[in-house]
């Protein structure tokens, strides 16, 4: 048995679409062609944990539109829900709480959990406190279903899984914030490596239309419809390295954004990249949601990021 | 020996060697690879190399693209170029079940299968870098014989194992996936290992690789 486990576990009633363990993921493995992986929007990840007393890097369950149905056994346990998510705890007895995110919740054997679906947003958290007995793959739980890598051999949990909680301390947590999710009007991005092989009215397009997410979007990218975008260079680049934030434009004009499951490597020229400041709110844009791009330069986006940086520990500070 | 460093975003840089694809230009990328790795960066999260580039990603809350910049251009660099590379061989099945191109690709560059497949097993292969997918080996070059573009259309699913050809190059699929090369055959050698944490990927940039042909029946019953 691993140290510091204990016999507490969650059923999974209801696996949920896209249910994976996530931390801040894995670094410095590219070069085997294994990316980052991690939560995507990493903010809500963090106060996901910080609502219930965990390490910033402690596993948690990401799910993405419709989550998981738990039922807990064991003595108690202390979770929160982050995201835009609509849930609810079914206590033993069968009362029905209607669930609020930001806060964190006291469970006793039996109770369940029922995450319905994430409202208007793409991913949600759920962190238990201790963390879920998952083992750490590459220094991280982060499952990546496509390389079969990290918790639960590289799976999405599916029904009847038992999830194993870590020994969390017993003190008693009881933890809320007010905190709303902000929607953006832009997503701001730095021009790309590949720029000028783009016509003026490419790039011109790229700036002042609107695309639409795609419904084949997931954890490894994001494709956008709208207007083509023309290339008058070469639709191919010699292969090279690939980072989350990445847009590449295919032959098609369509473009693709790099998230954090994406391949290390790709073919297509990059017109711009997604700034990290904006990453977590990106990744939240549902399918038939509209995008528009803004132009920043490196010297705004670092400020910004440190804005963004600075804000996301000052919410985790109210908690602490 | 870098010709141009920019920021690719707000964090990560990218170091240009030239235009030019050969060995000659990857074994500096792969020299420089090992040097920003042994001289371990504050702030470094990945490194990735690739024929003539490095993409370098870096913690935005700990370092930023001036201090990375500066530190790689004053890096002193070691010779690794010495240090042995593997020599390996990869065992090759091509059965009608694996050669899922092999017929179009006899009409596409006008040689016969017998000779596409004589020629491709006689020649050595460089690893230019490794990725895409875990493990999977950027190898080259082909022989100016077999070289031809990828398909139009690429496959929803090229079968895991999946040798294929296209341009200068030569691949080999270590998962199920899309992808548009020329299939030509199917390994049943373990190319990426999760199992083995310090060294996942059998093939790694600057390696050399044989690959020899073998049975439907040896493909069978391999065991590893």
């Amino acid at each position: 048995m691993i140290n510091g486990m204990n016999k507490s576990f969650f059923e999974v009633l209801r696996a949920g679409i896209n249910t994976t363990y996530q931390d801040l993921g894995r670094n410095n493995l590219y070069h085997f062609g294994i990316p980052f992986s991690g939560a995507m929007d990493r903010r809500n990840y963090l106060i996901a944990n910080s609502l219930v007393d965990n390490q910033k890097n402690t596993s948690t369950i990401e799910f993405a539109y419709q989550g998981p149905s738990l039922k807990f056994n064991g003595e108690e346990a202390y979770i929160s829900i982050t995201g835009n998510i609509n849930f609810n705890i079914v206590r033993k007895d069968f009362k029905q709480e209607k669930g609020i995110c930001y806060q964190t919740y006291n469970l006793h054997n039996g109770d369940q959990i029922d995450i319905l679906s994430t409202n208007k947003s793409v991913f949600g958290y759920l962190a238990v406190s201790g963390g879920f007995n998952t083992g750490l793959f590459w220094g991280s739980c982060s499952t990546n279903t496509k390389a079969k890598i990290g918790a639960n051999n590289g799976e999405k949990l599916k029904n009847g899984d038992k999830i194993f909680i870590l020994n969390s301390k017993k003190k008693k947590i009881n933890h809320k914030i007010n905190y709303t999710n902000s929607s953006i009007e832009y997503i701001r991005v730095i021009k790309g490596t590949n720029y000028d092989y783009f016509s003026e009215n490419g790039k011109n397009i790229f700036f002042k239309n609107e695309f639409v997410v795609s419904k084949l979007s997931d954890r490894m990218g994001m494709r956008l419809e709208g207007p083509k975008i023309e290339n008058i260079i070469n639709t191919n680049i010699r292969s090279e390295g690939l980072i989350k934030g990445v847009i590449q434009i295919p032959a098609d004009g369509n473009p693709i954004i790099m998230l954090s499951d994406h391949g290390t490597i790709g073919g297509y020229p990059k017109i711009a990249v997604v700034i990290t400041a904006d990453y977590d709110k990106l990744v939240q844009l549902t399918p038939g949601s509209k995008i528009k791009f803004k132009e920043v330069n490196l010297f705004e986006a670092e400020k910004l990021y440190k804005f963004y940086d600075m804000e996301t520990q000052n919410i985790i500070n109210q908690i602490r | 020996m870098i010709k141009n460093i920019t920021n690719l975003g707000d964090a990560a840089l990218y170091c240009d060697f030239g235009s030019e694809v050969n060995k000659e230009i990857n074994l500096k990328v792969i020299n420089y690879f090992k040097n920003l790795i042994n001289n371990k960066i504050e702030g470094i999260t990945n490194i990735v190399p690739s024929y003539n580039k490095i993409i370098i990603t870096f913690d935005l809350s700990v370092t930023n693209f001036a201090k990375i910049k500066d530190k790689i251009q004053n890096i002193k660099l070691k010779d690794f170029e010495d240090e042995k590379n593997k020599k390996i061989k990869i065992p090759v099945c091509c059965d009608q079940k694996f050669v899922l191109d092999l017929n179009r690709l006899e009409e596409k560059i006008n040689i016969s299968v017998k000779q596409i497949l004589e020629n491709f097993f006689e020649n050595e292969y460089f690893c230019y870098m490794t990725g895409f997918v875990a493990g999977m080996p950027f190898l080259g070059d082909l022989d100016k014989k077999l070289r031809t573009k990828r398909l139009e259309t690429p496959r929803v699913r090229v079968p895991k194992g999946s040798v294929g050809l296209t341009e200068q190059f030569c691949n080999i699929y270590t998962f199920e996936s899309p992808g548009g090369w020329n299939i030509i055959g199917n390994t049943p050698k373990k190319v990426f290992d999760k199992s083995n944490t310090l060294k996942p990927v059998l093939i790694n940039p600057g390696d050399t690789v044989n690959f020899y042909q073998i049975t439907k029946e040896e493909y069978d019953k391999w065991n590893e």
